[in-house]
């Protein structure tokens, strides 16, 4: 049937009536709403090729000793092995699991607390949106790049505080391996702290006024309110930003190199970043696949809870 | 209900400073001074001469007042290769954004339409699979994009990063419209087939006209999301057309040469000046965009 033209098909589909000498399967499954199929024709190949082939590629060329080229023969476990041994590794997965766990608490607790002063019946609520949002508009590279300035050990705040008088204060935690992590969290904060406030002020908005009535005639405290009905209650909002911003955390990149390349040393260093030095750096392509498919792994065990929560029951028919 | 009640309605009027509001009031300053500070350091940093910027505090304003750091990112800042300025980027960026959101517009546009009215065998398993590809980190994919945009003959061109635009924009792209066209009436839809309209017609005729603002929401989260990329522009754009993001990044971390910081602040406001733009004038376009894009109907 891959003969047939699209107008062809287009017509054959539509207008024509389904010859009713011999209904196939076949001819049913290919040709019905042939143009809606034709239409889909870029999802249905982003699908297969690059979603599910690309991902199966990559965890099946990760079993390989591939180098430059992905040729090699098939190795076992042995590059996840070598991964696992690697000390650059494992401090990238650890830098990444600090920065995730205080990311992910900061940005919850911070934008649902802001959510709530939004929630306040507040004058300029646009205006103060605008200021808390702008810097989710910019990208990871401004933003390493404008806290990389903020905090230069020689110009920037430190001196500040020195020229003040504060000359025991410092500021400098992007030189020193053991604080470098807390100023990627503060540069991610800045960026991303608005954007979870948007959403949880839409979660908080969402809550029926009637109980909030119910709550005041009841004479609960509002921070009770909040924490113990309204809260629970956004359950659906906190979980979709929780995937969202636990995604994004795992895929974390720009902002590492915008603001510290990684170091100093390997101390800023994470698993985005060295897959990409593997793959096109090093041309070790085994590992850096290898590496990736880790990566799919931590998201897996991200999402399928997730994916458990929100269509598991459903599907139990 | 019944709102010609001759009873007051709405709460009882307040003073304006109360405690409580003094407090929310004040926090809300603080948070503020604390997100706007970073803009306006780049912007009081980015009009200082070299010395002044050595010499005194980020906070300080500029006593000499220059627009040269400007210029310089704009025409002849270095990027460790050659020195053409941020113009080169921010062309490049253009080549690459218009395009892309176009095309990626259009094609999600379309697989929302051919989700929700035309479904067809396995459609919605598609979708699902298209929607979890959206949490698969890009790096699981990199690779063999790569070796595919090669194949093709797009590796380190415009066309191919453009495409990789298309395929990365898609899950998120297609839930929004999906979810749109599913709350218009199903009515409309039907009247045009019975009056004999055919796919693309439909399409076109009536479900574009009455659909501008999923359209701007979408091409918001476009311009915005492809503007600000960097990872796809590093590795599929090539040399020759590395987006703005990419070319601030070489100017900025250069190893080379004198660090000029008022320069660098200048190049990093231009960088982002376009979403900037877009986030100012769209308003609460962006607000709804970004809330359509996460919050699943």
């Amino acid at each position: 049937m891959g003969h047939l033209s699209m107008a062809d098909a287009t017509l054959s589909a539509q207008s024509k009536p389904e010859h009713a000498t011999r209904p196939s399967f076949l001819r049913n499954l290919l040709l019905k709403n042939l143009s809606a199929k034709i239409a889909a024709l870029p999802m249905i190949v982003t699908v297969l090729v690059v979603f599910v082939g690309c991902s199966a590629w990559s965890v099946y060329y990760s079993f390989t000793n591939s180098g430059q080229l992905p040729s090699g023969k098939f190795v076992g476990f042995a590059q996840y092995e070598r991964l696992f041994h690697t000390a650059r590794f494992i401090g990238a997965a650890k830098n990444l699991a600090m920065y995730g766990v205080m990311a992910l608490v900061f940005t919850m607790v911070i934008g649902f607390l802001l959510a709530v002063l939004m929630d306040q019946k507040i004058r300029f609520e646009n205006t103060f949106r605008t200021i808390l949002l702008y810097p989710f508009a910019l990208s990871f590279i401004v933003t390493g790049l404008v806290w990389q300035w903020i905090m230069n050990p020689n110009y920037g705040i430190e001196k500040v505080l020195h020229d003040w008088g504060f000359t025991n204060l410092h500021f400098d935690l992007l030189n020193n391996g053991n604080t470098v992590i807390y100023g990627l969290v503060i540069a991610g904060l800045w960026q991303g702290t608005g954007f979870v406030m948007v959403l949880m002020l839409a979660g908080l908005r969402g809550v029926d006024e009637e109980i909030w009535k119910a709550a005041r005639v009841d004479g609960i405290p509002t921070w009770r309110t909040y924490l113990q009905i309204v809260l629970p209650m956004m359950r659906g909002v906190i979980v979709t930003t929780l995937v969202i911003v636990g995604s994004g955390i795992v895929r974390l990149y720009d902002l590492v190199v915008a603001l510290t390349q990684g170091g100093p040393g390997f101390a800023s260093d994470v698993p985005a970043k060295y897959v990409y030095d593997y793959m096109f750096g090093r041309a070790n392509l085994g590992q850096g696949l290898a590496a990736s498919t880790v990566m799919l792994v931590t998201v897996a065990i991200i999402l399928i809870p997730w994916a458990y929560l929100e269509f598991g029951p459903k599907k139990n028919k | 209900m019944a709102v010609d009640t001759l009873e007051p309605r709405g709460m009882r009027p307040r003073p304006f400073f109360t405690p409580r509001k003094i407090i929310i009031y004040s926090l809300l300053f603080f948070v503020s001074v604390y997100y706007l500070f970073p803009m306006y350091v780049m912007i009081v940093t980015s009009l200082k001469d070299l010395d002044e910027v050595r010499g005194g505090n980020i906070f300080a304003l500029p006593v000499r007042f220059t627009f040269d750091p400007w210029f310089k990112a704009w025409n002849s800042a270095c990027t460790g290769l050659y020195c053409e300025g941020l113009k080169v980027g921010f062309f490049n960026s253009v080549k690459i954004t218009v395009p892309s959101v176009i095309v990626s517009v259009l094609i999600a546009s379309i697989n929302g339409y051919a989700l929700v009215n035309w479904r067809f065998k396995g459609s919605e398993v598609f979708f699902v699979i298209l929607l979890f590809g959206s949490f698969i980190p890009y790096q699981v994919m990199l690779y063999p994009m790569v070796i595919i945009l090669r194949e093709l003959k797009m590796f380190s061109t415009l066309q191919g990063v453009i495409l990789i635009h298309t395929i990365f924009g898609m899950p998120i792209l297609t839930l929004l419209f999906r979810n749109y066209f599913a709350s218009l009436p199903p009515e409309l839809f039907k009247a045009a087939r019975v009056d004999g309209a055919g796919f693309w017609r439909i399409f076109f005729q009536i479900m574009v006209p009455m659909s501008l603002p999923i359209f701007v929401v979408a091409m918001i989260l476009q311009i915005t999301g492809i503007w600000n990329d960097f990872l796809f522009g590093v590795i599929y754009a090539g040399n020759q057309n590395y987006p703005m993001t990419v070319q601030l990044n070489n100017i900025v971390n250069s190893t080379q040469g004198v660090k000029e910081y008022n320069v660098n602040m200048a190049a990093t406001i231009l960088t982002g000046l376009v979403p900037l733009a877009v986030y100012f004038i769209s308003g609460k376009w962006f607000v709804r965009g970004i809330a359509a894009g996460a919050v699943k109907g």
